[in-house]
């Protein structure tokens, strides 16, 4: 039904008619016309962040802890601006976002006004499409249109530019119809690849699993299907740091994460498979470690909705594109029509192996009754909170690959992290965002002290919206990642990696009108930990941790999957020129 | 997956050069986009060849479909198997691409570009560029006393054949549409 309204009633209208319930956003004056909209109704919440970076992190926890897309909406020039990380962010790691931002009148735009951007021309390479609206009759299309493409096919940040004068004036409102869009990708993979994925699966001698985002993007039938697949094959499946949670890591199959900080048995694994079954992963440079030495001997499958992920990085020999869940369920439809068989000999063989692999305990490291160390930390962590209703995000760096190593997973959409653009700054207003789509969750941000800094404004946002979102610094006074290279690669040159002039954190939590913790000796951890959990409240948890770990495993630069570092012992001198170039 | 000419055990490379090539053989194709005709795609087309780092030697777009707002972008390219796949993927996942073709791959195409150039001379030199122009069927649009302006339409090399012979002749000046390509038969 056509209906007559201004621009910006018809942005509130279409983000209920689109079931959206909450916004992250920050005024401005090319907004305030859909920002009086917002005033005068109830149905959706808006979240004042403190800066357009945390709007656009805050919907990306928002959506990857929902399957939901998050919604920003901003104002022009600076607002948009400062939302080009977090849509980058998105694009890496495939995340549904709708960003609407504010524009200039259309009949000053180009005139440098004032807050005027090039939005969409700065926005276009890191947004998976975006549109300028410049005529109100055509905003609620492009509006139900963005919604449309940020969940079809590989999802992604939209965003829709949105000059004043189109908010201001009248034009027709329609309600979503789906299938207008031209867009509309293969989500049902090829039965004849599919059957040649179910022949190889049958016979493999020495089959993995290797698991992505997309499992979890594919929403929650595609983790049941792929549980299903993986107990009922016995094969087993390793996942990347995007895709945890989607096998449960108290599964007996479970293998770990693998990468350049991954497990040994999972990296080993890989590198000695005959079947390496990719289900929504794009062979990332994190995952491959030097190419022609990756997975040498093994038959490659690979399962992507998009088709530009394959053979992209890793030629493969059975390619299917589609959709996971799709995809999954025609695998075992036939798998099960053909007898449910598999190699069970050579699979307890295999499984033999990697026990042998497992008993190398990787993930183990010396413990010290003088100072935390950061693994134990995660460690307790894991172990106090394991039982609750609990969500995870990190920031970027070594505690949040040691959150990836130390904490366990049972069910998708718990872990969110930074994965592809590998943002710092990343995690406390993700936390925010997942906070308020779980009101009643334990909701935990793994951080570096460097990390958190860089996003620390949200504190205003936890407490006014009393969203008890627990920051979890492990505080190394470092920016530890980049210090454990210099030590590794650039001759101990601790060129610029430390921090002289840190915060109280605790005083900083009770300026906010938070509460904060600070912990240094291994004896308090536990009743440290217990009394933020049980605290009704934001809390910045300052863990002053050993300053010198190193984060292992570790696959050196240029080096393949069975040259792993196992520790300190290992390190001397094994990073070359060759190696030193890469990131 | 082997023709990455690295020595066995060396570490001193740069994964930068290692690309697990199908081939090293650089190849030139001819694609054809049709795409929506909306603000900025053309913008969308080109800013994925800049940011991936593919090559454009030639790109030409019109609209072609009025009523549907569709335009064809004929676009010239170069790389390796991989790299021209990954061209043809990554083309069809923006969102207002609806079509990708690969005319070098998908049959017998009709390639034509038009150029304009403008020769100066005068005497020998003058006659030579008029007769060389009747040769290869390219029509005189405009003329002074000492000087032609030729229309030519044809194959990329014919007119690179055209601007050679005319260079020593007096070319001062030449402007070319690039490629527009069709497939032949139905």
């Amino acid at each position: 039904m056509t209906r007559e309204m201004t621009g910006a009633k018809m942005v509130v209208q279409a983000l209920k008619d689109q079931g959206v319930d909450v916004v992250f956003g920050y005024p401005g004056g090319a907004v305030l016309p859909i920002y009086d909209e917002i005033f005068l109704q109830n149905d959706i919440r808006h979240v004042l962040v403190r800066h357009e970076q945390g709007a656009v992190h805050a919907a990306e926890g928002y959506a990857r802890s929902t399957g939901k897309p998050g919604v920003v909406l901003v104002t022009s020039g600076p607002g948009a601006t400062n939302a080009v990380t977090g849509l980058t962010d998105a694009l890496l790691d495939s995340i549904p976002l709708v960003v609407l931002t504010g524009q200039v009148p259309t009949f000053m735009i180009g005139s440098d006004a004032f807050q005027e951007a090039d939005t969409v021309g700065i926005t276009r390479p890191c947004t998976k499409h975006n549109w300028l609206v410049k005529d109100t009759d055509a905003l609620a299309g492009t509006l139900h249109e963005a919604f449309h493409v940020a969940t079809s096919g590989r999802p992604g940040p939209v965003l829709v530019d949105i000059p004043k004068d189109v908010q201001f004036a009248n034009g027709a409102y329609n309600g979503p119809k789906p299938a207008a869009s031209h867009y509309q990708p293969q989500v049902k993979g090829d039965m004849e690849e599919i059957t040649e994925l179910v022949a190889a699966l049958e016979t493999a001698k020495r089959p993995v699993f290797y698991t992505g985002g997309g499992v979890i993007n594919s929403g929650n039938a595609a983790s049941q299907l792929l549980r299903e697949l993986i107990d009922g094959t016995g094969i087993p499946v390793t996942s990347t740091l995007m895709g945890l949670g989607a096998y449960p890591a108290s599964g007996k199959n479970w293998l770990g994460m693998l990468g350049m900080h991954g497990l040994y048995e999972a990296n080993m694994a890989m590198h000695g498979c005959d079947l390496m079954i990719n289900i929504g992963a794009r062979f990332d440079d994190r995952i491959t470690g030097r190419i022609d030495a990756f997975s040498p001997k093994s038959k490659k499958a690979h399962i992507d909705i998009d088709p530009s992920s394959i053979n992209k990085v890793i030629r493969v020999d059975i390619p299917i594109v589609g959709d996971v869940a799709h995809v999954l369920e025609d695998i075992l439809k036939v798998w099960k029509s053909r007898g449910r068989k598999v190699n069970r000999e050579a699979l307890a063989k295999w499984h033999k192996q990697i026990d042998e692999w497992r008993a190398v305990n990787c993930l183990n490291f010396k413990n010290s009754e003088k100072t935390i160390k950061p693994q134990y930390a995660l460690q307790r962590l894991e172990e106090l909170t394991k039982g609750h209703d609990r969500y995870i995000t990190t920031e970027v760096g070594q505690h949040q690959m040691w959150a990836a190593q130390y904490l366990n997973f049972d069910d998708p959409n718990r872990w969110m992290t930074s994965g592809g653009l590998g943002t710092m700054g990343y995690g406390f207003p993700a936390s925010i965002g997942a906070q308020m789509a779980h009101p009643d969750a334990l909701v935990i941000n793994v951080a570096g002290e460097a990390s958190w800094l860089m996003n620390m404004q949200e504190m205003g946002t936890a407490v006014q919206f009393r969203l008890p979102v627990k920051q979890f610094i492990l505080n190394n006074e470092r920016l530890g990642m980049v210090r454990q290279w210099q030590e590794l690669l650039h001759g101990e040159r601790y060129s610029h990696s430390w921090s002289e002039a840190l915060p109280d954190f605790v005083k900083l939590a009770e300026a906010f009108g938070a509460k904060g913790i600070c912990v240094s000796d291994p004896r308090d951890l536990d009743d440290a930990i217990m009394e933020m959990i049980e605290y009704d409240g934001p809390v910045i948890f300052d863990c002053l941790v050993e300053k010198h770990e190193n984060c292992f495993p570790m696959i050196p630069s240029g080096k393949a999957h069975n040259e792993m570092l196992l520790g300190e012992a290992d390190t001397q001198g094994v990073i070359q020129a060759g190696g030193a170039v890469l990131v | 997956m082997s023709a990455l000419h690295i020595k066995k055990g060396s570490t001193r490379h740069s994964a930068y050069n290692l690309r697990p090539t199908f081939s090293d053989v650089q190849e030139r194709h001819t694609i054809a986009v049709l795409v929506e005709n909306e603000p900025g795609v053309l913008a969308r087309v080109i800013g994925l060849f800049s940011g991936r780092g593919y090559n454009i030697e030639s790109l030409t777009v019109a609209e072609v479909d009025h009523t549907g707002h569709l335009s064809r972008i004929t676009i010239v390219t170069t790389g390796t198997p991989q790299v021209i796949e990954q061209i043809k993927a990554q083309l069809g996942r923006i969102v207002s691409v609806r079509d990708v073709h690969d005319l070098t791959v998908e049959g017998e195409a009709v390639e034509r570009e038009l150029a304009i150039l403008k020769v100066a001379g005068e005497g020998e030199k003058r006659v030579e560029a008029l007769r060389l122009a009747d040769i290869f069927r390219a029509n005189v649009v405009d003329s002074t006393l000492n000087s032609f302006v030729f229309e030519i339409t044809g194959a990329p090399e014919k007119i690179d054949a055209f601007a050679d012979l005319m260079r020593p002749l007096g070319l001062s000046e030449i402007a070319r549409t690039g490629v527009a390509a069709l497939l032949r038969g139905n």
